[in-house]
């Protein structure tokens, strides 16, 4: 059964490394849904945020050959009940439509959106929150025809579980570093 | 402070850091400077003038493969660095340590398509281990030592290094350095916790075993601790094309080749184990035929450094990660002496209709042409085994990994995962110079013998002493097989035209002779090792052998083909 995925990478930062993380993805015919890419808490590290539709099987071979190359840390997937995820939305509304249409306001306080620029032409509102959400708010703007234009970021996500992946798995390479640089001293 | 010296010459001093002492190269506009560098450490630094640099990759291979060092190349920007493709991409398949420096436009014109500007780095990434583009002097010492260390570190494998002609004339203060860690990568993994115990278990429950020895049990140098495994818990072995040499061939429980074109035994004994020990293979589509009927009856043990191989092709029950120097000796420890007579027994049964009915009419034929087999098993027996075989690709290769005995490591040298053609006849080359200790044997076809033909002119000068065995049968003979079962004969394109081979090679000054007939082949190979330096021996073999038995593609492992 096709899943949504959220994959979560840190790689170091070096240049082309998204190609070869996406390139996986195209080798395996998965398109990816959204992307988003940033340097992460950790200095030196980014971190990739990856959605895409597949199998479980799927996106364990997925996240085997990206953790393959060599400048990747660490490549992890989740459930949507195993992380917490944001996405933030901009919409263009038509202003004429717009004043025409009170409820239309009335949709953006209940959706906890704000208006971030009104002129006469038109006015930008911007609303973060979970993809369906976006979604939904989109829907029901639409149905007044007044949605000039509408852009959506990728997910941005953060694992649940008490586990701090990362930080764990760098002091355990510093870990068995040391301890192999100690064993060859005595061989 | 040390007297500045150009990138190009901390290039040098890097590969002489990493102990390397021969390279296989190319010059051209973008790498001058580094050639020039080059002309100074004559002594230390052993540079092969190849004739394309396709082949200086493959004899980077070759010269890898045998002697467990890093092979090396040194080509041009541009169409030096695209011809270079199949030999990486052959290097990543069969995880072969290569490193590829090539040249590049200086830094200042990259993007602008300039004269022989490729981007390298791109097009080489998916395949490579890593592919870097040094852009100043400053980075030359720590880009070699990493690449150095991820070549033949971990799951081996190709590294390129794209250098820009800026970085090669640019001073730098150079210090040596060596890379030991790459906190990204581990190259030795520690198995999960209980899997050793878990494998060991069941084995130790096993009443017909079977273990799978694929080439990382060569790049692991494992082949004492495999023997050991065997030995003690009784088991017999089958092994990948390219894990052929990692157990001798006369060890009573070697089986045999498995996969499309190998033994039948261990093909079909896959489909009536009870527990299958994969030992650094990576269950290639050539080794299981149809996945949905391979060895569905059996627990599946998995040895292996790279996770990424558990459960890619065939489900694993205990994966256990590592290389398998230390797992394989972790495992001999935990498991119990045990005879299973009765079980490698039976496999007899199946090695004596496959000796029947194809073997033995193979390489013992009365009458008619020269047979492929014939020629390999002469060639090998004259060899006493002890001969390191390089193969081509097709028909050659199957008949060569075949019917080619094996009594010392690393003595198997082929195009396993990504069939190059035209692999053979460089790959030989670098063999000779990775192991001259040795005598190097190729055999090649028609059609590969062509492929990289221009090699005759490496040979020629460095008076490689490789011995090339060319098996004609006027045909691409693989093609053909295939096209006669199952293209209904029509022979698209698979007849060829020859030359006269022996006008070739007399035009290279290479010592050759022709043999058609059954009564001179002995005496032609011994001519052939007897004389001192490259041989071409053509063996002029029947027009259309088949190579038997055979899975059909998509096939299942237990129903081979003896004849077709």
């Amino acid at each position: 059964m096709k899943t949504l995925y959220t994959l979560i990478v840190h790689s170091e930062n070096i240049a082309g490394l998204l190609n070869q993380v996406t390139a996986v993805f195209t080798r395996r015919q998965i398109n990816i849904e959204s992307l988003n890419v940033s340097a992460s808490s950790i200095k030196g590290i980014h971190k990739y945020t990856i959605t895409a539709w597949c199998t479980e099987d799927e996106i364990k071979k997925v996240v085997k050959q990206i953790e393959r190359k060599v400048d990747v840390l660490q490549a992890n997937y989740f459930t949507d009940a195993e992380i917490y995820q944001h996405e933030i939305a901009l919409y263009k509304l038509a202003t004429p439509g717009f004043q025409a249409n009170p409820v239309a306001s009335k949709i953006i306080r209940r959706h906890a959106a704000r208006v971030v620029e009104v002129n006469p032409t038109f006015c930008i509102v911007e609303k973060n929150g979970m993809s369906e959400e976006i979604t939904s708010l989109y829907e029901e703007l639409q149905q007044f025809g007044i949605v000039l234009q509408f852009v959506r970021s990728g997910r941005v996500a953060i694992s649940t579980s008490c586990f701090e992946r990362l930080n764990e798995y760098l002091a355990f390479r510093e870990e068995k570093y040391n301890k192999e640089k100690k064993d060859e001293k005595y061989d | 402070m040390n007297q500045q010296i150009t990138g190009a010459e901390a290039l040098m001093r890097s590969l002489e850091h990493q102990g390397v002492t021969t390279l296989f190269g190319y010059p051209g506009g973008s790498i001058m400077p580094t050639f020039d560098a080059l002309y100074h450490h004559k002594d230390t630094l052993n540079h092969i003038l190849v004739r394309h640099e396709q082949g200086a990759t493959h004899a980077a291979q070759g010269f890898a493969r045998v002697s467990g060092e890093v092979g090396v190349c040194l080509v041009t920007s541009g169409p030096g660095a695209t011809n270079t493709l199949t030999g990486i991409a052959d290097a990543m398949i069969d995880s072969t340590p290569i490193v590829v420096i090539s040249g590049q436009t200086p830094t200042s014109m990259l993007g602008t398509d300039a004269f022989q500007e490729v981007d390298l780095v791109s097009v080489t990434q998916p395949i490579t281990k890593w592919s870097y583009q040094i852009r100043s002097a400053k980075d030359v010492a720590l880009a070699v030592a990493r690449a150095f260390f991820l070549a033949k570190n971990g799951r081996p494998g190709p590294v390129v290094l794209d250098f820009t002609k800026n970085a090669q004339t640019e001073m730098v203060d150079y210090e040596p350095m060596t890379v030991d860690f790459v906190r990204s990568y581990d190259t030795n993994p520690d198995p999960k916790e209980g899997a050793l115990e878990a494998a060991a278990a069941l084995i130790n429950q096993a009443e017909r075993p079977l273990v799978l020895v694929g080439q990382g049990v060569e790049l692991g140098d494992a082949q004492t601790e495999l023997k050991s495994l065997v030995e003690k818990a009784d088991l017999p072995c089958g092994c990948t094309l390219l894990g052929l040499s990692a157990l001798p061939t006369e060890h009573p429980l070697n089986m045999g080749m498995l996969g499309m074109h190998g033994n039948l035994a261990p093909n079909v004994k896959t489909n009536e184990c009870d527990v299958l020990i994969a030992v650094g293979m990576r269950f290639d589509d050539r080794v299981t035929g149809n996945t949905a009927t391979y060895a569905k009856q059996a627990k599946v043990i998995h040895l292996d450094i790279d996770p990424s191989e558990f459960n890619k092709n065939i489900a694993v029950d205990v994966p256990v990660l590592g290389n398998c120097k230390r797992t394989l000796k972790a495992l001999t420890e935990l498991v119990n002496e045990a005879k299973h007579t009765t079980w490698i027994e039976s496999f007899a049964e199946y090695d004596k209709v496959e000796q029947a009915r194809v073997i033995e009419p193979e390489i013992h034929p009365t009458s008619g042409p020269l047979n492929m087999g014939e020629v390999v098993r002469a060639v090998s027996e004259a060899t006493n085994n002890e001969a390191i075989l390089v193969t081509d690709v097709g028909q050659n290769q199957m008949m060569a990994a075949r019917y080619f005995n094996y009594s010392k490591n690393r003595s198997i040298v082929t195009s396993g995962g990504l069939g190059t053609m035209g692999f053979g006849m460089p790959a030989a080359i670098g063999a000779t110079f990775g192991r001259p200790d040795r005598t190097v044997c190729v055999f090649m076809g028609d059609g590969g013998f062509q492929m990289n033909i221009q090699e005759l002119g490496t040979i020629m000068e460095q008076q490689a002493p490789v011995k090339m065995i060319l098996m004609n049968n006027n045909y691409l003979g693989n093609v053909r097989q295939w096209q006669a079962m199952f293209f209904g004969r029509r022979y698209s394109f698979t007849p060829m035209m020859n030359p006269d081979y022996m006008q070739i090679a007399s035009a290279y000054n290479i010592p050759a002779r022709r043999v058609a007939e059954r009564e001179e082949l002995q005496d032609a190979i011994r001519e052939m090792l007897a004389t001192d330096g490259p041989f071409i021996l053509e063996a002029c073999v029947i027009e259309e052998g088949n190579v038997m038995p055979m899975t059909p593609p998509g096939g299942t492992v237990d129903k081979m083909m003896l004849e077709c």
